[in-house]
């Protein structure tokens, strides 16, 4: 079953993701990233990550995708020249040293290191008291400093956001 | 079932392509939506190993990790805005002031 869904699901993620980068059209692009996103949050719940899968949803296909589309509508780049080659080869490189670290990452996975323990949170452990309170139960307990921490990250951001968009304070 | 190897080697695909796109593309937003593909990417590995390894640190690490994106969007689109209110571009080979 599961088998069934991860093949078509993992072909639109690839093509989609392959997408973003060929569309010449921002727009496009941020379209074909928002169907990744989708098709991720899919993924998500294959591997039974149900609440992963919701705020992938919310915060990327919602909020960040938004964003980009504001941004790209407030820039108007009707205006701005057509991306031109700088160096010719560009293209071949980027290409070459790319597929030169899907060779690293490959040979990593195919040697089959996976190392760890095995944590306590079986499928059926978490299917029992349900995969957001569980994730709620760690993230508020062992997680709470890394969690408060996000909060700072977060208002960092804010503030800088800001500064960094005004015309003059 | 499908094998955790399946999952990894989709993420270590889908990250190659962001950095094509990063190594590739001149268009600053195109670079940003591509740095959003590594995420993305990295997020799926975390949860498929987390599921491997009948844990959920992975997911909450996933949960960071959007938090630390949502941050440098939001900071990132400001200064493209900034870039483009200066210089009218936002085509990264123009933008070469600070390179030696």
């Amino acid at each position: 079953m599961t088998a069934f869904f991860f093949f078509p699901i993992a072909i639109v993620v690839l093509i989609s993701a392959s997408l973003v980068i060929f569309f010449r059209n921002p727009v496009h692009s941020a379209l074909s990233l928002l169907l990744t996103f989708f098709s991720l949050a899919g993924l998500y719940i294959l591997l039974n990550a149900q609440f992963v899968a919701a705020i992938q949803v919310i915060v990327y296909a919602g909020a960040i995708m938004v964003l980009f589309l504001f941004v790209i509508m407030l820039l108007n780049l009707d205006k701005v020249k057509k991306e031109r080659e700088r160096h010719p080869l560009q293209k071949a490189f980027g290409i070459l040293i790319a597929s030169l670290l899907l060779v690293v990452l490959g040979s990593v996975i195919a040697s089959g290191i996976l190392y760890g323990t095995k944590g306590i949170y079986t499928v059926e452990k978490v299917a029992a008291i349900g995969n957001t309170k569980a994730i709620a139960g760690l993230l508020f307990t062992d997680w709470i400093l890394p969690f408060e921490i996000t909060s700072i990250l977060l208002l960092a951001a804010i503030v800088g956001a800001i500064v960094l968009s005004k015309k003059e304070l | 079932m499908v094998p955790i190897s399946y999952y990894l080697i989709l993420s270590a695909v889908l990250f190659t392509i962001g950095v094509i796109g990063v190594l590739v593309r001149r268009n600053a937003i195109i670079i940003f939506m591509c740095i959003e593909l590594m995420l993305n990417a990295v997020n799926l590995s975390f949860v498929a190993i987390s599921k491997h390894l009948d844990s959920l640190d992975g997911q909450i690490f996933v949960i960071f990790v959007m938090t630390v994106a949502a941050a440098e969007v939001a900071v990132g689109l400001a200064i493209i805005i900034n870039l483009f209110r200066n210089k009218e571009t936002i085509n990264i080979d123009e933008v070469n002031i600070m390179k030696w």
